[in-house]
């Protein structure tokens, strides 16, 4: 039966870990800006197939 | 290919188009910024968005202030003499191509290691390496892109700023330990379901007090960091004798906290550790709800936001320096560069002065000055440079006096009482009597459940769905009012809005528009030819009122005039083959000067002869008289403004006949005039638009910013409303007045519940069960009705 002190300490355990992570992101500023990053996520992309002069092209026409 | 937009910027480029590159660019600035992208592979940046660039701004000498050590190391958010970190506030950036080109600002310039763009505040915080590029340099590098700072005096008392996370944390723990104890608790609630014969389950009973103590721990951050707030708030309540919504949240967090408690101690039950986390839960999330904040927007601006740090001082030898604004004294000799605002009151010197006062009055026609006039604190030089003598510091200036008077050290908010406390004044009394009488009676019947009475009472009673109903009404109306370009500064705002009963208008740049001017013309017809002439010699002027001229005039041939002469604030004078025409000032034009009329005037003679003269008037806001007459059935009505009579006679025919009109108004004489009002128990909105407005916006109930672009300039206010909203206002305050209504409504919703506990209270049977379903329940169905009912009155905006 005390396999539920075993089970209590490792739910609050994972519980705590979450909460940890939840407390260090709002200290990194992580809800500060809500916009910014959701825009920038989106750059990496460009910049790997990045070839700037054709895709100047299609824009124009 | 055919191009009419300049592939950087947008602009129309049909008078001087550049072809460059294949693409087409307004102006060699375009062209460069362009050049500098493409030279550091960053042409991308067109790609994310079609012509997101600005024009780059001369700015020779400008910054030369960032050379000065001491007002650089206050900008600088970190500083260890190699790297330095500072945040500059950009008011370009709109768009995606703003934050891709500002982050990869590295590629450009190698010594820039970081920048990271805030897109809500509209800021770059830059971290680069101070031995290979100097601040200026840095600043000069972002404007030559076409991205310049706005650096003004607001950063330098400021300093660094600290950041309040507390509520997040408050309602991120509070959440987590509302999940918890609810799992915690859970057991115990099917024991009570499954179990009627009396005998508990063998295991919850061995493991019992294990749970019961997890949800005490859990608990305790909860009532000792989470509801922090509440306790402080009913406290001052308390100590200035009011009974404020918070006294009775206070009450009711302790008597859970307490009670449970000792019921886990002597193992009477297991507490109300849910209900009452669950409390502190909700009502934070209301909190967090409420707090609709608008970045990008900024409510506390006083003259500091617009001026600038540091001004270029001229010594006695002739030689330059660049000093702080706050070390101007009297006596010195300025130099005013174009594009620069001018710090203090002061004498003109030299130089040709054309003044734009819009910060100041909302007027943007600019002001011609001649040498040996007095200019004013607060207005931006457009000619080229000016010098000019002090006359008196900042501080003391004509317009940064007004900042000295005890309106702008109030809190407004603080001295009104809103609608939740008013009534929770009558709920707490009538709460507690009820809790003593009870408890009187089962002393008398059975006085072992007297205290167990006593407690359930103040437990259910405590108002959570109450305490919601305004925040989340509020809270979405707020939202709704911002889609609508209509942004409160927050939620007491919307209460104040619906008990006015005064409004009061600013006239120029409120009921005005700022961008155009209705001229009408009177005197002789002109000839075509004649009228050709006259606007191809309006061409060649850049004041002011030549450009809005030229601009109505019919579309003609352009001529080449044989001789064009520009006489200083005079006129202006054109030949065209034998026909001379004269535009300007009646003496120039040879006529006498003309009282009469006040309003702007152009003359025009032809040959000599006097021909006529176009009279500008000031061109009112779409939907004026319109929405005066909406407004005239409920309120009064009045318009203060800082000009002279001359448009009196229009207004009066626009507006309905019970408007008062006050002309001539100084500053002090609006904050006065509504104060007077005040004290005769009016409550006033104020809509105004300039710094001038500032103490009128700050001394009324509310005050409204009328803005064409909210992202530039608006004095300190409770609300800014986008121009083109203007006729929208009346809309408005009745939303306003509906929320009220349903946050009523709510309360009687919510007071149902409160009967419905006080049934099982009274009578003694509440089990931690029964206050668990109740609670979150009314609070659920108290945001869903206010959230609901909000949207069906938002929805009648336009």
């Amino acid at each position: 039966m005390s396999v539920i002190y075993i089970l209590l300490t490792i739910s609050i355990i994972v519980a705590v870990i979450f909460f940890i992570a939840f407390i260090l992101a709002v200290k990194n500023g992580q809800y500060d800006d809500s916009y910014t990053p959701s825009v920038r996520m989106l750059f990496e992309d460009e910049l790997v197939k990045e070839k700037p002069n054709k895709s100047i092209q299609t824009k124009q026409d | 290919m055919e191009h009419h937009s300049c592939f950087h910027c947008g602009l129309d480029t049909k008078d001087s188009e550049i072809i460059f590159d294949g693409k087409s660019f307004c102006c060699n600035g375009c062209k460069t910024v362009y050049e500098i992208f493409s030279a550091n592979d960053l042409t991308c940046y067109y790609d994310l968005q079609q012509a997101p660039g600005a024009t780059p701004k001369d700015i020779e000498g400008k910054y030369n202030f960032l050379e000065n050590p001491k007002i650089i190391e206050q900008l600088l958010e970190f500083n260890d003499g190699n790297t330095q970190i500072v945040t500059l506030y950009i008011p370009h950036i709109h768009c995606s191509s703003c934050i891709w080109i500002l982050e990869n600002l590295n590629k450009i310039h190698p010594s820039v290691s970081v920048s990271i763009v805030n897109f809500g505040k509209k800021n770059v915080r830059i971290t680069y390496n101070a031995e290979l590029l100097s601040l200026k340099d840095l600043v000069i590098l972002l404007n030559s892109i076409g991205y310049e700072p706005f650096i003004s005096l607001d950063d330098y008392s400021t300093g660094k700023k600290h950041i309040d996370r507390s509520l997040i944390y408050k309602l991120g723990i509070a959440g987590f330990a509302f999940g918890n104890v609810m799992f915690l608790s859970f057991p115990e609630y099917f024991d009570l379901f499954t179990n009627k014969t009396g005998i508990n389950e063998f295991w919850l009973e061995q493991y019992k007090p294990l749970f019961r103590w997890l949800m005490f721990a859990f608990s305790v951050p909860v009532v000792f960091y989470s509801s922090q707030e509440y306790f402080i708030s009913a406290f001052k309540g308390l100590r200035s004798k009011i009974l404020n919504i918070d006294v009775p949240i206070a009450l009711g967090i302790s008597v859970l906290f307490i009670r449970s408690t000792f019921e886990i101690i002597f193992n009477h039950g297991s507490g109300f550790f849910d209900s009452l986390t669950g409390l502190v839960f909700f009502l934070l999330l209301g909190r967090f709800f409420q707090q609709k904040t608008y970045t990008f927007l900024s409510f506390e601006r006083d003259y500091k936001s617009y001026f600038p740090i540091g001004i270029t001082k001229i010594i006695s030898d002739g030689t330059e320096e660049s000093i702080q604004v706050y070390d101007i004294e009297k006596g010195d000799r300025l130099l005013i560069r174009n594009e620069e605002l001018i710090p203090v009151d002061c004498i003109l010197i030299k130089g040709n002065a054309r003044i734009d006062y819009s910060f100041v009055t909302g007027e943007s026609k600019t002001v011609i000055k001649n040498s040996g006039d007095k200019l004013f604190a607060g207005g931006k030089q457009l000619d080229g440079s000016i010098e000019v003598d002090v006359l008196k510091s900042v501080e003391q200036s004509y317009l940064t006096q007004l900042w000295s008077n005890d309106v702008f050290k109030t809190d407004k908010e603080k001295t009104f009482t809103s609608i939740t406390n008013n009534i929770s004044q009558y709920f707490t009394v009538v709460v507690l009597s009820i809790a003593f009488i009870t408890t009187a009676y089962w002393l008398l019947v059975d006085s072992s459940k007297a205290l167990n009475v006593f407690t359930s009472i103040l437990i259910i009673a405590c108002p959570c769905a109450f305490a919601l109903s305004a925040p989340f009404t509020f809270g979405n109306i707020l939202r709704i009012l911002g889609k609508k370009k209509f942004y409160l500064k927050n939620a007491s705002v919307i209460e104040q809005l619906a008990k006015i009963n005064t409004i009061i208008f600013d006239k120029t740049g409120t009921i005005t528009a700022n961008k155009d001017t209705q001229i009408e013309y009177e005197g002789v017809a002109l000839s075509t030819e004649e009228e050709a002439i006259l606007k191809s010699t309006l061409r060649g002027s850049n004041h002011p009122l030549s450009r809005s001229l030229y601009n109505i005039l019919d579309e003609h041939d352009i001529l080449t005039l044989d001789s064009y002469e520009e006489y200083l604030g005079e006129g202006i004078s054109g030949q065209y083959k034998q026909s001379h025409i004269k535009v300007g000032s009646a003496p120039f034009v040879g006529r006498a000067t003309d009282t009469a009329t006040l309003n702007t005037s152009v003359h025009i003679s032809s040959n000599n002869a006097y021909k006529g003269k176009f009279t500008f008037y000031n061109a009112y806001r779409k939907g004026l008289s319109q929405l005066f007459n909406q407004l005239k059935k409920h309120y009064d009505l009045a318009i203060l403004s800082g000009d002279n009579e001359g448009e009196k006679e229009n207004l009066t025919k626009l507006l309905p006949a019970k408007t008062k009109l006050l002309f001539n108004q100084k500053p002090e004489d609006k904050l006065e005039y509504i104060k007077y009002h005040q004290s005769e128990g009016a409550h006033v909105l104020m809509v105004g638009d300039g710094l001038n407005d500032a103490g009128a916006l700050a001394q009324s109930n509310v005050g409204i910013a009328i803005s064409e672009n909210v992202n530039v300039f608006s004095p300190a206010c409770d609300a800014i409303l986008d121009a083109s909203k203007f006729d929208q206002l009346y809309q408005f305050i009745k939303l306003s007045k509906t929320s009220l209504k349903i946050i009523k409504w709510s309360f009687a919703l919510s007071f149902i519940y409160n009967v419905v506990g006080l049934y099982f209270a009274v009578t003694g049977q509440l089990a931690p069960v029964v206050a668990a379903i109740l609670m979150p329940l009314s609070s659920i169905s108290i945001v869903s009705f206010t959230t609901l009912a909000t949207n069906v009155a938002g929805r009648k905006l336009k």
